[in-house]
């Protein structure tokens, strides 16, 4: 019995329909996961950018160095990082944060990417026409910059939070129940490991496949044009 | 117990990562070829083939894979010791997404070049293999170096199935000194090392590859 639900060890398929749920309550955990390592990603990875933007070369190259790092590095590895080290210096986090921390962090480098390749795309002229009309910095991100890169950079983002969907079952290696980790516990408690990692392996590029087809018409419905913020 | 301390055990991982990650770098380069020429030149059936075995691969996270092969396949008969493991989920993983690289290096291939080939009636397989995956190789290599750097990072996760890569050194050790900051601050450094000489590796091949018989003098 796991979270309430007794398996049903008579057939193979009775088996798999009866640790079902299990797996279910394991997905939403998946899904929080990434939910809360994007967020995460989504925000360092635009400090990052605009730190790599900075006038200063002292901050523009170790913000360089320090993303390339991150991105160079594993993900587990920086996983026990978080895990081991933030508590040596008083900092103790549940192991879900520490693992939607983990992710937020590897991910935070891909993201500067795309935010940094989204403003990029913003034609030159459009960066001089606005200071030519005497525009604050703020104002030329606000109603310039960002509605134009909007539309490029949703698509790309889309897709990098799909393969860190895919990347959450790392955490199960520092105890997040997760959908890899439940299946698991079947598997030691049954002996039986087949049904329920194969459920994990067949509900996986369900969802992939699923948020694929999101994003391919989230990008037809994106006007190429630019997001209005107002 | 100083820096140094660490280092042999620490160094003995790194050579088995690096070991894992060039054998798996390779067969999984050699599979992505078959499976994307398969996708783009395959017939109807063969290549629908390819799209399922690449979204499938593509799909599955590679813990899952790692754990299917290690801890279901047996069940099912099938034992494979803990490092052919580990190298067949890497290949099973990485040729899945070399494999879209390898389609979209063949399709950038400009259209007059397979027009040219059929007007000097050269057969399909020789117009593959000398003149769209010489040209398309080159411009295949950036992607690849992304991907084998990938590769390298996704191989901390043999750690899991008891092979005794940095990772899993890196663990023994923290287990050992409770010096969790100094082996984790090692290991990253370890990683890092490896991943910019295997990128400075991957330009280097496409340096090569950009002065060789499919890019003419005349043509640079």
């Amino acid at each position: 019995m796991i979270y309430g639900f007794a398996y049903d060890t008579s057939s193979t398929w009775a088996y798999a329909l009866s640790i079902l749920p299990i797996l279910g309550i394991g997905l939403i955990v998946t899904i929080e996961a990434a939910i809360a390592g994007f967020s995460i990603a989504l925000v360092l990875g635009l400090i990052w950018c605009l730190l790599r933007r900075s006038r200063l070369t002292i901050v523009s190259w170790s913000t360089a160095a320090i993303v390339e790092f991150i991105r160079d590095t594993p993900l587990l590895v920086q996983l026990f990082f978080l895990y081991y080290v933030l508590p040596d210096y008083g900092v103790t986090l549940p192991a879900f944060l520490t693992g939607a921390l983990a992710l937020g962090l590897q991910y935070s480098a891909y993201t500067s990417e795309v935010y940094r390749g989204g403003f990029d795309a913003v034609p030159r002229g459009q960066w001089e026409a606005a200071t030519a009309l005497n525009l604050s910095r703020y104002k030329i991100y606000r109603d310039i910059v960002v509605p134009q890169a909007a539309p490029r950079i949703m698509p790309s983002m889309g897709n990098y939070a799909v393969s860190m969907l895919k990347e959450t079952p790392v955490l199960s290696v520092v105890t997040v129940l997760d959908m890899l980790n439940l299946a698991n516990m079947i598997g030691d408690r049954t002996f039986e490991y087949l049904v329920p990692l194969s459920l994990v392996g067949l509900i996986f590029p369900v969802m992939t496949t699923l948020c694929s087809f999101g994003i391919h018409a989230l990008e037809r419905v994106l006007p190429k044009a630019g997001l209005a913020l107002r | 117990m100083t820096w140094l301390h660490f280092l042999p055990a620490l160094l003995k991982g790194a050579e088995v990562t690096a070991i894992i990650a060039v054998v798996s770098t390779a067969l999984g380069g050699l599979v992505a070829f078959v499976i994307g020429v398969a996708r783009v030149e395959g017939g109807l059936i063969v290549s629908k083939i390819a799209l399922v075995y690449i979204e499938f691969m593509r799909g599955v996270p590679l813990l899952v894979k790692f754990f299917w092969l290690y801890y279901a396949l047996p069940l099912i008969g099938l034992s494979l010791d803990p490092i052919t493991t580990g190298i067949v989920g890497l290949v099973l993983n990485i040729s899945a997404y070399g494999a879209e690289v390898v389609r979209g290096g063949l399709q950038s291939v400009p259209d007059q070049q397979y027009e040219a080939a059929r007007a000097l009636n050269f057969s399909r397989a020789y117009t593959l293999l000398h003149i769209s995956l010489p040209q398309a190789i080159v411009e295949m290599m950036p992607a690849f170096g992304n991907l084998a750097v990938q590769n390298l990072k996704d191989t901390a996760l043999v750690s899991l199935i008891s092979i005794a890569d940095l990772t899993f050194q890196a663990q023994q050790l923290r287990n050992i000194t409770l010096d969790s900051t100094r082996v984790f601050t090692l290991t990253l450094v370890g990683y890092f090392i490896m991943a910019l000489a295997l990128s400075l590796l991957v330009r280097l091949i496409e340096h090569k590859l950009r002065r060789g018989p499919a890019f003419p003098k005349a043509a640079q």
